[in-house]
Parts: structure tokens; C-alpha cells; sequence
């Protein structure tokens, strides 16, 4: 009876998962899709702790209960604290947690086996009534979900280090792919010797170690800019290892939930690289992705740099008929989203129609730069993607470039021997005007340099974005 | 070749599911808006945290006398929560802002 209502909860959960990230693809539903899911996990938890038949004691409940209030509420308090530039890091950390669950679940499981195997009576039971079969299969779902689980964790602390700045430079060891490929093939095949041999505990945890060796050697040569790449990818593996753990109890809500991120996952780290005009093995094994080496590339003279004072700007852009902002991570780095919004506000009441042009890959990852302004009440339909906003540019007065570098460099298109080659850009070169706000002249993210800023009809506006974007709002509030 | 063909036939259920499951989580992802692709990563995200009815099963089963598995199973369960709750969360006040004003 228990049994049969826990699968019915089981088919719940599996259909909110597929019904929420259905609904989590259109900006209106989106935020109910997402309580969907909540709703059918909560389901799904509810019902695998209360509906069974076995005799369970009150230590065991005190430990889950006090485990899931714990998690409960320190989940809860950081994802409500956290800032919402600092949101790439936190989702990569929460990744890492699940892939470490799956991995601890898998050790504890083996473990569990082996206790079986050992103890006379059971084991009598356990050989002779499972085929070897099946024996292999439930060896191989624990190895796999260990494996994968644990690259997945290793691999999210990493990115989650990068994305913080305190392991900004991508760390490359000499010949890393052929290391990394090495250590790779050496991780399965240690992780098919396991299945046929049967192992034992010293092996796992070897194997443990090896596997979170590996995470770490496949997320340290890859550059800060590509990191929203590798945690989509970590994300699918997580939902890999998930649907392992539901292969291993036959459990239909781990397969669904785990098949259904892996896949998904998948495709949105393919949609990622595709924005940036990167396949994905030049993500993993790096052409440039934030390596120096080639930033100083056909450095020669292009011309000279022009910069612009904030009188003559704030005249320029109040007598504009149409300003487009391209805005980048440097002014959310910067905290000016709010500050730009009092800008738009300001132009809009001189009559000046504004517009954002939003790169796919604007911010730290898609539609990160969306949600940054977004949250400082910028209207949803003044942004504007980079198709629709390309054809636009050449009867646009002022475009206004602030904290982006390489999704406006005309390189992109111009230049083959560029590392940003053939990537998509925002086309502000066709605009009468172009001003840049940099803090410096240093180069963007990618580590090249911007041909844009030599561009005739392109000015800098230097100095701190907050700052810079106060006093020249307070400037043309004086016009 | 035999034992191929003859894993397949056994598990013929379950490798029906997952192909399925794959294209539906493909169809689900296919045209989407980039401007949703991060609330969607991170909702992906919270989903794969039902790797927790794993931990919980786990723990479930787990002998009393076992601290070095209790422990484990505690952690597991742990982490388990925190992807979920800071998953949704954490999506929640992505697409709070998405309102239209």
C-alpha cells in the first residue's frame, strides 16, 4: 500500500520536474515553473522518508531531519544573502554539493555491500539469489555515480574559486591535455577494473581520490570567461550521477530528474558555446579562454585613442534622439546598475528613446546581465538581444559601452587572426557615435585587444562606471 | 554480442525511459529565450538535487552501529538539501525580477 503511494509521489515529482522546466522557458510562467518543481521535490522527499514498512529508528529520523533543517536553512539563508553578481559562483557551488552527495551515496552504498557480503548468512542470500548479472550492474551504477559525482564536486569548487578571483589565472601544467587525457583514461579504467574485480573499500577511496584529481585537472587550464561553460557542463554531469543513483534503487524520480538535467544541461552548454562561436572542445581544451598569450598580437600602431570629458558627453547625449547602452560584467563588478537605470530614466524624460543591447553572453553567463538589471527595475522589454538590436545600430546617435570589451570588438569580424574570430558582436561600430566607459586600458576578459577603441568615431570616457555614471547624470540634469 | 543483445532485452524498460527522457529534456531546453538561460541552468540545477531521495534512502538503511555510514549518510543528506532548497531558491530571486513592471 505504502509502496504503491510512494511510486504515485514518484510520478508526481518526475512530471512537476518536466512541467516546471517547461514553464521556467517562457519569462511569464517562469517563476511559477519553478515552484512546480520545488513543489513536486518536496513531494518526492516527503514520501521516501514516510512511506515504507520498515522499522526505522529514532536515531536515523533525528539525523535526517536534523540534516535537511540544517541544510534547510543555510541553503536558504545564502541564496537570499548572496548578491546577485556573485550568482555564478553560488549556483556552481550548489552543483557541487549534489555531485558530492551522489558520490557519498555510492561510498556508503559499497560500503553496505561489503558488510553484506561479509556476513555468512546474508551473504548466502545475496550471491545465489542475484545473478552476477545484476551484480555488475549495481557495481557499475555505484562507480559511475561515484566518478561522475565527484569530478562534478571537485570540478564546482574550482570553477567556484575562479569565479570568486581567488584563483583568477587559468593554471596550466605543461602538456595539461595530454596530462589531463592520461589521467582521464586512467580514472575509467581503474573504474572498470573495480566492477570486475569486485574491489574493496581502499580501492574506493583511491578511486575517490583519483576521480577528485581529475576534477581538478579538467577545471584549472580553463579561463575565468569560460567558466559559465563549465558549470553547465558539471550541471549535466550532477544530473548524470543522479540518474545513476536511480539506476542503482530502481528509483524512476532520480532517473527522470537526472536524465532530465543531464540532457538538458547538455544542450544548454552547447546554446552557450554556440554564442560564443566556440565549439565545445576548444572550451575544454583551450585555445585562449583567458590565456595571456596572445593578447599582445598584432599590436601595432592602429591609431590614436580619443577620450571624452563628462560636459561634453552629457551635451552629446541630451540631444541624441536614440542611445543604445551595451553593458558588461565590469558595471555589475562596479555595482552601476542602478545608477544606469537613473540614466535611462533621465534621457527617456528628454525625449531620448534608450535602449539595452544584451550580448548572449553579457555578464558571466547567459542572460546573467538580464537578471543584474533587472534587479535595479530596468523594464524587461528594454532589453534588447544582439539580432534584434544589430540592424538598429546605424541609426543609433550615441552608443554608450560600459564595462563590455570583447562583445563589441570589431576583431570578431575584421581580424582572422583574432582568438575571438567569427564570435557574434554587437555591431557598435555603425553607430555615429561611441563612447567607452573603462576604468583603464587594459584588455577585456579574453585578453585581446580592442580595435573598436581606435575606431574615429569612438571616444573613452575613463574612470570607475558608479562614479563616472553619477556625475554624468548629475551633468546633463543641469542642460 | 549475445550478452549485449541479452543485457538489452533485460533492461529494455529502463533503456526505453532514458532514451525518452533525453529528448524530452532537449525538447524542454529547445527555444528558449537566452535571456532565460540562467534561471534555467540554475532550476536544472536545483532538479538534480533529487539526488537527496538517494541520500535519504541510503540513510534508511543504514545499520545503527555503523557511525562511519551514519556520518556519511548525514553529510550526504546535507549537502543533498542545501543544492535543493539553495537551487530553488537561489532561482526564485533570479526570476523575481523578471516581472514586468
Amino acid at each position: 500500500m505504502k509502496h504503491n503511494i510512494l511510486e504515485i509521489c514518484y510520478l508526481i515529482g518526475s512530471i512537476t520536474f518536466i512541467v516546471g522546466l517547461k514553464m521556467m522557458g517562457n519569462a511569464k510562467t517562469a517563476r511559477k515553473g519553478n515552484l512546480v518543481g520545488a513543489v513536486g521535490m518536496t513531494i518526492a522527499i516527503l514520501g521516501t522518508i514516510f512511506l515504507h514498512d520498515k522499522e526505522i529508528s529514532w536515531l536515523i529520523y533525528a539525523l535526517i531531519f536534523g540534516a535537511i533543517a540544517l541544510g534547510t536553512v543555510i541553503g536558504w539563508v545564502t541564496a537570499k544573502k548572496v548578491q546577485m553578481t556573485k550568482m555564478p559562483e553560488l549556483v556552481s557551488m550548489f552543483n557541487g554539493m549534489g555531485g558530492a552527495c551522489a558520490a557519498l551515496i555510492s561510498i556508503i552504498e559499497y560500503n553496505h555491500m561489503q558488510h553484506m557480503m561479509h556476513n555468512p548468512i546474508v551473504n548466502a542470500g545475496i550471491v545465489l539469489t542475484d545473478s552476477m548479472d545484476k551484480l555488475y550492474g549495481i557495481l557499475t551504477a555505484i562507480i559511475a555515480g561515484l566518478i561522475i559525482g565527484t569530478v562534478s564536486f571537485s570540478g564546482s569548487i574550482i570553477a567556484y574559486l575562479k569565479l570568486n578571483g581567488s584563483m583568477a589565472k587559468p593554471i596550466r601544467l605543461p602538456m595539461y591535455n595530454i596530462i589531463n587525457t592520461i589521467v582521464m583514461v586512467g580514472v575509467l579504467v581503474f573504474g572498470a577494473y573495480f566492477v570486475i574485480t569486485g574491489g574493496n573499500m581502499m580501492l574506493l577511496y583511491l578511486l575517490f581520490l583519483a576521480a577528485i584529481v581529475y576534477g581538478v585537472l579538467f577545471t584549472i587550464p580553463i579561463g575565468g570567461a569560460d567558466m559559465p561553460v563549465v558549470i553547465s557542463l558539471l550541471n549535466s554531469f550532477t544530473g548524470l550521477a543522479a540518474a545513476f543513483g536511480g539506476f542503482l534503487y530502481d528509483n524512476k524520480v532520480m532517473l527522470t530528474g537526472g536524465i532530465l538535467v543531464g540532457s538538458a544541461g547538455t544542450l544548454l552548454t552547447l546554446i552557450m558555446c554556440k554564442a560564443m562561436n566556440r565549439p565545445l572542445s576548444n572550451v575544454i581544451f583551450g585555445a585562449f579562454g583567458g590565456g595571456g598569450a596572445t593578447a599582445d598580437a598584432g599590436s601595432e600602431a592602429k591609431g590614436a585613442i580619443k577620450d571624452v570629458g563628462v560636459t561634453d558627453l552629457a551635451i552629446l547625449m541630451n540631444y541624441s534622439k536614440k542611445v543604445v547602452i551595451v553593458p558588461g560584467y565590469g558595471l555589475a563588478v562596479a555595482q552601476a546598475q542602478h545608477i544606469i537605470h537613473e540614466l535611462e530614466l533621465l534621457l527617456e524624460e528628454r525625449g531620448v528613446e534608450v535602449k539595452y543591447a544584451i550580448h548572449p553572453v553579457a555578464g558571466r553567463m547567459p542572460g546573467h546581465m538580464n537578471v543584474l538589471l533587472a534587479e535595479s527595475n530596468v523594464s524587461y522589454d528594454k532589453l534588447v538581444e544582439m539580432d534584434d538590436i544589430n540592424p538598429e545600430f546605424e541609426q543609433t546617435d550615441v552608443v554608450l559601452v560600459v564595462g563590455a570589451n570583447d562583445v563589441v570588438n570589431p576583431a570578431a569580424k575584421s581580424d582572422p587572426s583574432s582568438p575571438i574570430y567569427g564570435m557574434p558582436i554587437l555591431e557598435v561600430d555603425k553607430a555615429k557615435n561611441v563612447i567607452v566607459n573603462k576604468r583603464s586600458m587594459s584588455a577585456g576578459y579574453a585578453g585581446i585587444d580592442n580595435l573598436l577603441f581606435y575606431d574615429p568615431k569612438c571616444s573613452m570616457f575613463f574612470g570607475d562606471a558608479k562614479k563616472a555614471l553619477t556625475e554624468l547624470v548629475a551633468e546633463i540634469k543641469t542642460l | 554480442m549475445e550478452e549485449l543483445l541479452n543485457l538489452f532485452s533485460v533492461h529494455r524498460e529502463m533503456i526505453y525511459f532514458v532514451a525518452l527522457s533525453i529528448f524530452v529534456g532537449v525538447e524542454v531546453i529547445g527555444s528558449v529565450p537566452t535571456v532565460l538561460h540562467t534561471p534555467l541552468m540554475s532550476g536544472a540545477n536545483a532538479i538534480h538535487g533529487v539526488v537527496i531521495v538517494g541520500a535519504i534512502y541510503v540513510m534508511l538503511n543504514v545499520d545503527t552501529d555503523d557511525v562511519l555510514a551514519l556520518s556519511l549518510g548525514f553529510l550526504a543528506v546535507l549537502l543533498g538539501t542545501l543544492n535543493v532548497v539553495g537551487g530553488f531558491v537561489v532561482t526564485d530571486r533570479m526570476l523575481e525580477m523578471f516581472k514586468k513592471k
